[in-house]
């Protein structure tokens, strides 16, 4: 592989061919500032907020999609390009509602973070905003075209990680807007509400339905795990808030779907918390399913168990085990059968 | 009586707005009625340049030009003119300078300074007649390039002659084509972009209307220089004369075997297809261009990769404009240095620069590369319309600058007029006079780029929206003066960071209307003031009592109905009500009503 | 699986999904993978946007059909004919990958015997699809340089399931696309773990890795590291036990995590055979429709209450975090069946999953590498043979578990049941994108997002039944009747009825056959005929 060596702030590094300036600069872990821009997706250079300073090129090109070349010098922090990247920010904030404090993407927000590092306090060009109506008709996501920044990740994500292409621009300029054909609900739409629309998402313009009001980002904890659905064994974060499940984030670091997820996994773990759940041992008595303890319960199938393989052999007994629980469940289930027992009769839904 | 006569009618969208298309009906009916079909042939022609004056009919061999022609008018000039060799005068042109009528239309000094090399063709031949193309050496340079020249023989030509995009951003056409060129590929593309959006440009239809095979013939040997087997024609759906003059073009370049397969018996192929734009100004971007001719919505990429290596659905891919694809059978049949004697060093050939505003001779002008502003306003131009005083020109369309008048004499090509703050763009020169406001101007500009903004980019989407909030509170009377330095301040990063050449270039009439024009913007907020009295709503009327002849045409007139009096009593305007419509300014006959 | 098995020694996915966005051919079978399998679906749409063929068997116009270069809509249950005929084609052409047959395969000649008959219009006749398409297909699968075939259960649920599979395995190795990047055979597994539960041993005949309980070495092994002796004979699979149930050979159930008479085919039947037990134990996280037939239900954690691992489709090892506290009184299902041993004299004294795990690689050479912590984020791929393998791509490269690829020649048979006078309709049974099997109804969300069965039926038959879309009708079987709210579409052929399986208000499978695949005893869940009737 071919290294360029470059000067970013004054600081000597080397990175491979066809890395971006963006990506050379993360690497050497220094800050550049970015809404457009994510790894999943191809750049678009849309924002603007990542624009640098390289010596010898006309205007502040953007380091998202600008590549590397040998000898290149690059300024991040210089005074032109903090005052270039603080009026993008104005002009966002412009156009921005600033009811952060009942925001559901407050402490999450990139504007937000950026405008605080900037100093922008949005009254440098106080004018019109826009007034849409907010999108609220589905039971999974909450679209608030007012607090969008037309940053276009959305439709990328729709488009490149899904494949689907839903979403898209509409109308010009100031008008510019981000929605389904049309611009109609997005359950009037042929949306799957796969979400991964809402996973990246920069601001409060796509938020989860499910999770609005149950927490801020800083009383969270993200457990890693698997989907328990379908066989694809889709990985994300189980959010969680005092013991409960709050709903669920994708994990750009899923080995086989990154952020991609379906509407399944990504809104049907309320699940979880259904009423339908047994969350206590039940025995039959006088033909009705009543409450028991668990000493009651597993002493009578474990004599229940021994009484039938007494009287009938231990072929007289099988199970089913569970496509949907883990290995070591599994596995201790055949043990079970086999060496405790003394079956082979274990099976499971192993053909749908 | 002459011989074997023509009288070529200009029938582009110009004249026929003016009511062209009846008057070549009456013509023939008159030309039959004397007999005279056997000797007399009848053209429409595609655009005669002289749109202000149209409809213009021009008759051949005399090479007369009679202008503002109505249908009244043919049976004389049929019977005087035709028939008999005599004039009709009061159809004829007037010098600017003598106020003679002018018999030969080479003598008029609207064509005498002009040097017409893409607009050869333009108003005298049939554009819907593949044969009249061919007998001026049509598809002749398409022969040439075929029977004996390698590709890189027409490249190293193209680049020799020094030709320079004349889309707007002027880069040199034979190096563009290199590149594409050079890129392998199984397929690649040319486009001819006829996107023509600029407010005032209307050169590429006309070419279109015009000239269509001169167009094709370019294409095609560009095509056959870069390797390409397929092209196609993005025309804005908004000259459907251009669609139609170039479809039926199209059709017959194929029946003639110019278009299809193994050309010339060469082995060459290509085919071209004409693609109707859906109406956004952002289309004539080269990459929001291609979006949407793949369907999708037209809004521009960043480059790299450029449209060389990656372009329509990722193929290497060359687009120039109409203009440019023009210009090229003439450099091929003529050489290169033919071609490079007009021009400076660096901006070669001629350019079609389309003539507005307040000028006396609106249309469209060629000129070699380095004329000056001066040569083309007042001397082809003919000056400032009803006497007044120059003020400014804006060239360049909406992303180009307003210059004033002391450099009028600046030479116009691509690096010159960039410096100034201007670019040639594709050719628009919206002449303005004494009575334009420049922070108006600027407003005007603005507001058309910030509607045209595709969205995409930050800067440009919010960032016109803000300058024109800016420059609307000025025109109104509610600016302060921090707000100039805010304006040129979001000028600058939105020409620094914007992603493609729209919103780098929409700041560029403000920036020069401050640099040229500051003073207008201060006594608008300084004094409370327009000076060319334009902005209403810094403006008063009313009316002087001692003037007044209590007519009340004034108060009939006014749509606000804001104006009392009577047949005692003098006219008044209720201030509170008035809308600075200036009507009544207009309607009096008697100078009573004063503006200030 | 045992299709695969047969065919290549390896039942399972032999490539990795995150090859798919890079493939250059893919030959979709009996899987509507985008709403089955959606994120492997939209990896699958990644590959066409970046100019991947596509080829769809299907007899619905699924939404995969809809971009596919080539949709061969073949009647249901012709599946063996259709392959036999890509592959006579193939023969027929020259496209045959001679050199990989050579070195590769074996049983070669018996194959082409067995294809002879399957000419294009014979092939055309049987399943209904135009012979040029059939040639189209067997063009852009065969002349690829790298091609994968991919499958679910539209290709197993039928009574000639394995056939369908070697059928499959056949094509592949005729043209040489296995063992490659980008190029395999892909079973798509349903649920999350049935790869997992499968290599676990939760099946009658293996142990865990598919060691067979038949072979007295592998036995010897276990015995020694369970300290017990075991029976040398394979157990019941899933249909024998509900038929041994009702003929009392059976008389104890231990059922965990499954609900069978939701999921069965010919649910009357399992109901029937489930009350006939002398015990029924559910162990379950809901309160199904088979708990409720149970003696005694023990309550289950879900996966956010427990730690262990899955593996998913492709092979991979997954770790399933413990995110809260099991609800109420729950355990997780490992504790519970500890608690049970432990009360029937075998202690089973794991302290943790991680512990289980460990002892699952010590008697599994093909995941003798793995371990929870090794799994981390990222997972691992079996076979994992050694604690420092980077994990398996994908399968067969350079040479077959097997040795050999093996050609099992087979011969088109017809489904068991099919339409016929009194019941003129095909039942066909699928999943639908917003619902996975009969899990997602305890979702507000997903419920209120789609809330019941639309069941799918062609203008034709619906114009001669008189019915219109958003109807409800009566759907009736030789088993069992339901009604359900009906879909006009041209999604579906003339004569053919889609429903899924996910409503409760809606049961399906009271509908479907109890008819099963001579070797795995998978239910022909895809076939079956009906009768639609105005309400």
């Amino acid at each position: 592989m071919e290294w360029f060596t470059i000067t970013i702030d004054g600081r000597e590094v080397s990175v491979p061919k066809g890395t971006t300036v963006l990506e050379a600069c993360r690497m050497n872990n220094i800050p550049v500032p970015t809404l457009c821009h994510d790894p999943e997706l191809t750049p678009s250079g849309a924002c603007r907020l990542c624009v640098v300073q390289i010596e010898g090129m006309r205007n502040l090109p953007p380091s998202c999609v600008t590549q590397v070349a040998q000898g290149m010098k690059i300024e991040t922090q210089n005074p032109k390009v903090r005052a270039a990247r603080k009026t993008i920010l104005e002009l966002l904030v412009a156009n921005h509602p600033l009811d952060c404090m009942t925001c559901e993407k407050m402490g999450n927000c990139s504007l937000a973070e950026y405008a605080y590092e900037y100093g922008v306090k949005g009254d440098v060009f106080a004018g019109e905003k826009r007034d849409l109506p907010v999108d609220n008709a589905n039971p999974f996501i909450i679209r608030d075209p007012n607090k969008c920044i037309l940053c276009g990740k959305c439709i990328k994500a729709c488009t490149e990680i899904q494949g689907k292409s839903r979403l898209d621009f509409s109308f010009r300029g100031f008008n510019t807007q981000v929605g389904p054909a049309y611009n109609i609900p997005l359950n009037e739409s042929d949306c799957d509400f796969c979400g991964s629309c809402v996973s990246v998402c920069p601001v409060g313009a796509l938020t989860e339905k499910q999770m609005a009001g149950k927490g801020r980002p800083w009383e969270v904890t993200k457990v890693q795990t698997t989907c328990p659905f379908c066989g694809v064994g889709c990985n994300f974060d189980l959010n969680v808030k005092d013991g409960q499940v709050i709903g669920v984030t994708s994990n750009p670091q899923a080995p086989v779907n990154g952020k991609a997820l379906c509407v399944k996994g990504r809104f049907g773990m309320d699940m979880i918390y259904s009423s339908r759940r047994v969350t206590t041992p039940l025995i039959r008595k006088d033909g009705v399913l009543v409450p028991a303890e668990w000493d009651e319960a597993l002493d009578l199938v474990a004599s229940k168990f021994r009484e039938i393989k007494d009287a009938y052999g231990p072929n007289a007994l099988a199970a089913l085990s569970s496509a949907h629980c883990t290995n070591e469940e599994n596995y201790l289930m055949q043990k079970f059968m086999r060496a405790v027992i003394g079956t082979n009769n274990v099976d499971h839904c192993a053909r749908t | 009586m002459a011989e074997n006569q023509k009288i070529l009618v200009c029938a582009g969208t110009g004249c026929a707005s003016s009511g062209a298309l009846p008057i070549i009906d009456i013509l023939k009916e008159e030309i039959k009625r004397q007999g005279l079909e056997e000797t007399v042939t009848i053209v429409g022609t595609g655009c005669q340049g002289f749109c202000e004056k149209g409809p213009t009919i021009v008759i051949e061999p005399q090479h007369v030009l009679y202008t503002r022609v109505q249908g009244e008018d043919i049976a004389e000039i049929v019977a005087s003119d035709v028939m008999k060799g005599e004039r009709v005068e009061r159809l004829l042109l007037l010098d600017t300078e003598t106020q003679k009528p002018v018999t030969k239309m080479s003598d008029i000094r609207f064509f005498a300074k002009q040097h017409r090399i893409v607009l050869k063709n333009c108003g005298v031949i049939d554009p819907q007649r593949i044969q009249d193309y061919t007998l001026r050496d049509g598809y002749k340079a398409l022969e040439k390039v075929l029977k004996e020249m390698k590709p890189n023989d027409v490249i190293e030509e193209v680049k020799k002659s020094g030709l320079r995009g004349r889309g707007g951003a002027g880069f040199p056409t034979g190096l563009k084509w290199s590149f594409c060129q050079q890129t392998p590929s199984d397929k690649k593309y040319i486009i001819c972009n006829a996107d023509e959006g600029d407010p005032g440009a209307f050169m590429d239809r006309s070419v279109l209307e015009g000239d269509p095979h001169s167009v094709i013939e370019g294409m095609l040997i560009g095509a056959y220089a870069m390797g390409v087997d397929e092209g196609y024609v993005y025309c804005r759906a908004e000259y459907p004369l251009a669609i139609k003059h170039l479809s039926i073009a199209i059709k017959q370049a194929e029946e003639a075997g110019f278009l299809g397969d193994n050309i010339f018996n060469s082995g060459f192929n290509f085919r071209l297809k004409v693609f109707a734009g859906a109406g956004a100004f952002v289309c004539g971007e080269e990459t929001a261009l291609m979006a949407s001719i793949e369907g999708k919505r037209g809004m521009p990429r960043v480059r790299p990769p450029f449209p060389a290596v990656s372009g329509l659905w990722g193929k290497p891919t060359n687009i120039n404009n109409v203009e440019t694809w023009s210009n090229i059978p003439h450099i091929i049949r003529h050489g290169a240095e033919w071609y490079a004697q007009f021009g400076t060093e660096k901006s070669k050939g001629t350019k079609i620069f389309a003539l507005t505003g307040k000028v006396n001779n609106t249309g469209l002008v060629e000129v070699p590369m380095g004329t000056t502003l001066r040569e083309i306003i007042f001397d082809i131009g003919g000056g400032i319309q009803n006497g007044k005083a120059f003020k400014a020109v804006q060239i360049g369309g909406p992303s180009g600058g307003c210059l004033p008048e002391n450099m009028l004499d600046l030479s116009v090509d691509y690096e010159t007029l960039t410096n100034a703050g201007a670019m040639v763009g594709s050719g628009g020169l919206v002449i303005m006079d004494e009575t334009t406001c420049m922070v108006d101007i600027a407003r005007f500009f603005v507001n058309f780029s910030q509607k045209e903004s595709c969205g995409k980019c930050t800067p440009c989407r919010e960032g016109n929206k803000r300058m024109y909030d800016i420059l609307d509170k000025i025109t109104k009377g509610e600016g302060k003066i921090e707000d100039l330095d805010t304006l040129e301040n979001l000028a600058l990063t939105i020409k620094e960071t914007s992603l493609c050449g729209l919103g780098q270039n929409a700041p560029n009439p403000v920036l020069a209307t401050l640099k040229y024009f500051r003073h207008e913007f201060e006594a608008h907020i300084l004094e409370h003031k327009c000076p060319a009295h334009v902005c209403s709503a810094l403006l008063s009327y009313s009316i002087d009592a001692d003037k007044c002849k209590k007519c009340s045409l004034c108060a009939k007139n006014c749509p606000a109905n804001c104006i009392k009096g009577d047949k005692n009593t003098p006219y008044v305007i209720n201030q509170d009500e008035c809308i600075k419509c200036g009507t009544c300014m207009d309607k009096c006959k008697f100078g009573a009503v004063s503006r200030s | 699986m045992a299709g695969l098995a047969t065919s290549f020694g390896s039942g399972a996915m032999t490539n990795s999904i995150n090859e798919i966005p890079n493939a250059e051919v893919m030959f979709v079978i009996g899987s509507n993978t985008t709403e089955a399998h959606p994120v492997i679906g939209t990896k699958m749409r990644q590959a066409l946007a970046k100019g991947a063929k596509l080829i769809v068997v299907d007899p619905r116009c699924i939404d995969l059909a809809e971009q596919a270069d080539v949709w061969l809509r073949l009647r249901p249950g012709t599946d063996i004919a259709l392959v036999n005929g890509i592959m006579h084609i193939i023969l027929a052409k020259g496209w045959e990958d001679r050199g990989f047959i050579a070195e590769r395969t074996e049983g070669f000649e018996k194959l082409k015997e067995t294809l002879q008959k399957y000419t294009p219009e014979y092939t055309s006749q049987i399943t209904g699809v135009p012979a040029e398409q059939l040639e189209e297909a067997a063009r852009i699968y065969a002349t690829a340089e790298r091609a994968q075939i991919f499958y679910t259960l539209g290709i197993t649920e039928h009574s000639c399931g394995t056939d369908n599979v070697l059928s499959l395995a056949n094509l592949s190795m005729l043209t040489g696309h296995i063992g490659k990047e980008s190029t395999g055979v892909n079973p798509l597994r349903g649920q999350n773990n049935v790869q997992g539960a499968c290599d676990m041993g939760a099946l009658p005949n293996v142990y865990p890795g598919y060691q067979q309980v038949s072979n007295p070495e592998v036995r010897a092994k276990f015995e020694a590291a369970w300290g017990v002796p075991l029976d040398p004979n394979p157990g019941f699979m899933i249909p024998d036990m509900f038929d041994a149930a009702v003929n009392k050979q059976l008389r104890a159930l231990y059922i965990m995590g499954e609900d069978p008479v939701m999921t069965d085919a010919d649910a009357n039947h399992v109901r029937k055979g489930l009350k006939a037990l002398d015990f029924l134990v559910v162990q379950e996280i809901f309160l199904s429709e088979t708990a409720l037939l149970a003696d005694v239900v023990l309550p289950g954690a879900s996966f956010a209450e427990k730690t262990g691992t899955v593996t998913n489709t492709e092979r991979r090892f997954q770790m399933v975090n413990q995110a809260i506290k099991p609800l109420g009184n729950a355990k997780p299902d490992g504790e519970i069946i500890c608690e049970l041993a432990n009360r029937m004299g075998y202690p089973f004294p794991y302290a943790s999953s991680a512990e289980v795990m460990e002892e699952i690689a010590q008697l599994t050479p093909q995941f003798a590498g793995i371990s929870h912590e090794r799994l981390g984020t990222q997972g691992l791929q079996w076979p994992v043979p050694t604690a420092d393998h980077p994990g398996t791509k994908f399968l067969h490269k350079g040479k077959f578990n097997r040795g050999k690829g093996l050609f099992v020649p087979c011969e088109n048979q017809l489904p068991h049941e099919q339409p016929d006078k009194e019941y003129p309709l095909l039942l066909n049974t699928g999943r639908k994108l917003s619902h996975y099997n009969v899990f997602t109804q305890s979702s507000e969300g997903l419920i209120k997002n789609s809330p019941e069965e639309l069941a799918e039926l062609n203008p034709i038959d619906a114009k001669q039944i008189g019915i219109s879309d958003g109807d409800v009708v009566k759907v009736a079987s030789r088993r069992g009747e339901l009604n359900t709210k009906v879909k006009v579409t041209e999604r579906v052929p003339a004569g053919m009825l889609f429903m899924t399986l996910h409503y409760a208000g809606s049961p399906t499978n009271v509908l479907t056959n109890g008819a099963y695949d001579k070797v795995t005893k998978t239910y022909e869940y895809k076939v079956c005929g009906v009768k639609v009737s105005k309400l």
